[in-house]
């Protein structure tokens, strides 16, 4: 009943945008989490989180024990690699990672030794020790945004410190088609979340705990529930309905706040973490285990869709197989959902921090979309877009390069959540267009700032030049100035000598001219002097020039009086007030300038930091 | 290499101008139960001469011709104009007036998606101002009508201009009501006297009604369908009804209640059908609303003022030259913005 009277209710009463595809997350709940079989060899990218390239630790050769730190992080932005297991190293070298590049990047390939053997745990009593102590154990624990956002946690949990958090937000949605991994971690592993939860909110400090879960999960909902039971955390059922798993858009859901697009979810004292996330935090502080592995989802076109406990750096091969193996209509591998995964470069890439879910594809399974018709501005895009943007608007800018009108559509409020090329009739790939306009934006962003960096300074160049030039000429004038004064003198002296002797004889008259004539030019000069000061002197007050000639003592009193009004309603400038005044102006606009340059910089780490968030 | 996402749930153009043309049928039933089987054959004619011409532009224009002419938008613009057309209308006059549509109003402007203006009012309006005398005599409803042409003869009459011996041209058209209306106003009859006219039916035209009442029905489901929104067709019903009320209300003796407006002439084919084409139409909600609201008035202000019976089309082109300003001035607030 309700699914019909749904149908029939008008798009004004149905408040939610987002979609709701297919949910095909039933196929990989039929079996429990398994534990994959001890593969042959693991290859571990040393860039498996966003941010700095950890520093290698290990040599070619050397022995390493299950756990034993690989690489150490390289400044804040960072995370440490650890062996998923014991064993050789077998090389350092570039390997192929999954990436949508499809570019190798440098990886750590370890042969295990099959012994499996941990090396020296310590575990922390996070309820007891410093906050300080948890974070710094946190740095090297490589624990980081099982969402697929890949963010480092320390740096989550420590900047928010500094920032008063009232609310942690569990991100326990997962809204993306096919992935189960969260699902069946918290059918499986309720306690160990929940406990992860407190420890989370604990280091963050924050009042309340809000777990967002999809309508569609109820086994997990109910193993939470369990699992709450007299713990001061609350669950927030969400409609099942991506993207509601953006970090956003939960919010939004389960608190009613609407992170302003150019703030950080931090700023409105709200801090979201991933379900499988807070599970490492407490596996890292109770049994001292660092981030050697995570559930990943198989599923699509193989024989038994399912979950696995997989180290860092299986290779996917050994995965599908562990699912039954791929059906042999398999074309490629997709990383993460179908909304927004990638085509993996080859199958042989190593399963990461970021490997929530790998899809095996089929033409069956994603048909080819049929070629792209024309826009006809029928506007689905822009009622299912849970931004609320107006992507038909966007593609048309896009696709005619005008950029600068994109980003006044709020081009970089665009998640790429996919949505508007989901529901397009035209089959337009809409998010692709946007990916490139956002590209092309940030180059030609770059590519200006460069510019007005050279030409700032050719600028300051040429004024250097210009003032050398003038600073020369001053000193030439001083100098000339200098020869005239003393040839006047010279002149003054041999006239007083001339008219003691009025005899004078004609070398001294000639003399006598010269000095005349630089006298007469000095009192020019002077005069010019005066002539500008007067005028200056005008200017400094400010007013026009007002008649100089003698008034009467009424008149004048009437002008005094006229001046102070004017000086009182700020008309009237005092003397040092143009200079003042100009100064002021001028340290206004620096600091105009300063304060702009430094609102974008922010705005822009705010980007950035809002895109790691997304998925985490 | 990211090409996500890999699935999709959206209807193809094919399927959504499918559905509009699926709702026209019984509207298109009932016009010819009022006024003969005629309208059928303008239809034909109208959708042959769309297809040929949209093909041969197409290969002129060097595009793909198949999907092109597999989208069906060519053949809902045939469709809309004939039945936009006063029945038994000649032929050549209805494939000039769908050459405008197709060649002129949309391929010429770059064809589907392109086009700034409805296509189909396009070439209405080009007949219209050409064509004013053959545009503003229609056939009397079959019901009305002192003799009854079969569908044979209304056949030979599209293509010749020859009724059968015993019949005269006048036998078998009439004014519209709104037609009557405007010239009877203006002989200063009131409308109590002008409405007992045998054309005029218990709000609107008499049989012209059904036709109505077959396009609610036809834009119903359209809109349980999700081909439209509720916005268009309620705002410019709305405004339709609200300013004609309003006229009514000040002087019920000349002017016609808004009933009379919604069930008169191209009202409800333009709220579900005309107004509604996506293209050359505004995006935003709000916009929607404006726009059709505009078309609404507009509509009214040309029956009661203008120099035409109808006012639908020049509503409809008028609104459509200010959907870029609509568009620019009514963008929906965006998540994470203050309005």
């Amino acid at each position: 009943m309700n699914a019909i009277l749904n149908f029939f209710k008008p798009d004004f009463l149905k408040q939610k945008r987002g979609v709701h595809p297919p949910e095909h997350k039933a196929e990989s709940t039929q079996l429990p989490i398994a534990k994959l079989a001890m593969p042959q060899k693991l290859v571990l990218p040393l860039r498996q989180h966003i941010g700095n390239m950890p520093k290698i630790l290990v040599s070619v050769g050397e022995h390493v024990l299950k756990g034993q730190l690989l690489a150490t992080p390289e400044c804040t932005v960072s995370a440490a690699i650890h062996a998923p297991t014991s064993g050789t190293i077998l090389s350092i070298a570039d390997e192929i990672i999954p990436h949508p590049s499809g570019l190798p990047d440098k990886c750590i390939t370890l042969i295990p030794d099959g012994k499996d053997q941990w090396t020296n745990l310590t575990s922390l009593d996070w309820r007891n020790a410093p906050k300080e102590a948890l974070i710094a154990s946190l740095c090297t624990s490589g624990i980081v945004g099982l969402g697929g956002a890949t963010f480092p946690t320390h740096i989550k949990l420590r900047s928010s410190g500094k920032l008063n958090i009232q609310t942690l937000v569990i991100n326990a949605a997962e809204c993306e088609p096919y992935i189960t991994c969260d699902d069946m971690l918290m059918r499986e592993h309720a306690e160990e979340i929940v406990q992860g939860i407190e420890i989370a909110q604990y280091l963050l400090g924050a009042e309340k705990s809000v777990i967002g879960i999809e309508d569609n999960k109820s086994i997990a909902q109910q193993a939470m529930q369990a699992a709450l039971t007299g713990k001061p955390i609350s669950i927030v059922t969400v409609p099942t309905l991506y993207p509601s798993g953006d970090a956003r858009q939960l919010i939004h859901l389960v608190s009613g706040i609407e992170i302003p697009h150019d703030k950080r979810a931090t700023e409105m004292g709200v801090q979201v973490f991933n379900v499988a996330t807070v599970r490492a935090l407490y596996r890292h502080f109770t049994f001292g285990e660092p981030a050697i592995n995570r559930v990943v989802t198989v599923t699509g076109n193989v024989a038994q869709p399912q979950n696995f406990e997989v180290l860092f750096g299986t290779p996917l091969t050994a995965l599908t197989q562990a699912a039954g193996g791929a059906k042999p209509d398999t074309t490629h591998y997709i990383m993460g959902g179908p909304m927004m995964g990638f085509d993996l470069p080859t199958p042989e890439v190593p399963i990461t921090k970021a490997t929530n879910c790998i899809i095996a594809a089929s033409p069956h399974l994603f048909a080819p979309p049929p070629p792209a018709m024309p826009c006809i501005r029928c506007a689905r895009c822009a009622e299912a877009c849970p931004i609320q943007l107006q992507p038909q608007e966007l593609y048309w800018f896009a696709k005619s390069d005008a950029f600068e009108k994109a980003r006044d559509y709020k081009l970089f409020d665009c998640i790429e959540c996919g949505v508007c090329t989901y529901v397009c009739p035209s089959n337009i790939p809409l998010v692709q267009y946007f990916r490139y306009a956002k590209s092309e934006v940030i180059a030609a962003d770059k590519a200006k700032e460069a510019a007005d960096l050279a030409r700032e300074r050719n600028e300051f160049r040429l004024a250097r030049i210009e003032r050398e030039k003038q600073e020369r000429a001053q000193k030439h004038a001083e100098r000339a100035l200098g020869t005239k004064a003393e040839a006047a003198k010279a002149a003054s002296a041999k006239k007083d000598a001339a008219n003691e002797a009025p005899t004078t004889e004609a070398p001294i008259n000639s003399a006598t001219d010269e000095a005349a004539k630089a006298a007469k030019q000095a009192a020019i000069a002077a005069a010019i002097e005066r002539a500008k000061a007067a005028k200056a002197a005008a200017d400094a007050t400010g007013l026009a020039p007002k008649n100089t000639a003698p008034a009467n003592p009424a008149v004048q009193q009437e002008i005094a009086e006229i001046d102070a009004r004017r000086k009182n309603v700020g008309l009237a400038n005092t003397n040092e007030a143009p200079m003042t005044a100009d100064a002021e102006k001028q340290a206004k606009i620096a600091a105009a300038i300063a304060r702009a340059k430094a609102a974008k910089a922010e705005a822009e780490a705010a980007k950035q930091a809002q895109n790691l968030e997304l998925k985490e | 290499m990211n090409r996500s996402p890999y699935i999709s749930d959206a209807p193809s153009v094919s399927m959504i101008m499918l559905k509009v043309l699926l709702a026209l049928v019984p509207g298109i039933f009932a016009y010819a139960w009022i006024y003969g089987g005629g309208i059928l054959v303008t239809i034909a004619l109208a959708t042959l001469t769309a297809l040929a011409a949209e093909a041969a532009l197409l290969k002129i224009r060097q595009r793909p011709i198949k999907p092109h002419l597999m989208d069906l938008s060519a053949v809902v613009t045939a469709w809309l104009l004939a039945l936009a057309l006063p029945p038994l209308a000649p032929w050549w006059l209805i494939v000039v007036g769908t050459l405008f549509a197709i060649v002129i109003a949309k391929q010429l402007y770059g064809g589907l998606g392109y086009n700034p203006f409805n296509p189909a009012m396009v070439g209405y309006a080009v007949l219209l101002i050409s064509f004013p005398l053959i545009m503003t005599k229609w056939s009397a409803p079959l019901i009305l009508a002192q003799t009854k042409l079969s569908f044979l003869d209304q056949l030979y009459f599209i293509f010749n201009q020859v009724l059968p011996n015993d019949i005269k041209v006048d036998a078998i058209t009439s004014a519209t009501p709104l037609d009557y209306l405007k010239t009877h106003l203006k002989l200063n009859q009131t409308l109590s006297e002008i409405s007992q006219a045998p054309i005029f039916g218990v709000y609107g035209a008499k049989g012209g009604e059904v036709v109505t009442g077959a396009y609610l029905l036809g834009g119903l489901y359209l809109i349980q369908q999700r081909i439209i929104g509720w916005h268009l067709p309620t705002a410019f019903l709305g405004a339709l009804s609200a300013i004609a009320l309003v006229f009514y209300v000040a002087n019920p003796e000349h002017f016609a209640s808004p009933l009379f407006h919604l069930t008169s002439g191209a009202s409800l084919l333009c709220a579900f059908f005309i107004i509604t084409d996506p293209v050359s139409g505004p995006t935003t909600p709000r916009g929607k609303l404006y726009f059709a609201a505009g078309v609404g008035v507009l509509t009214y202000l040309i029956r009661v003022y203008g120099g035409y019976p109808d006012g639908v089309a020049f509503a409809v082109l008028i609104m459509n030259m200010c959907v870029p300003l609509i568009d620019a001035h009514t963008q929906p607030r965006v998540f994470g913005h203050e309005k």
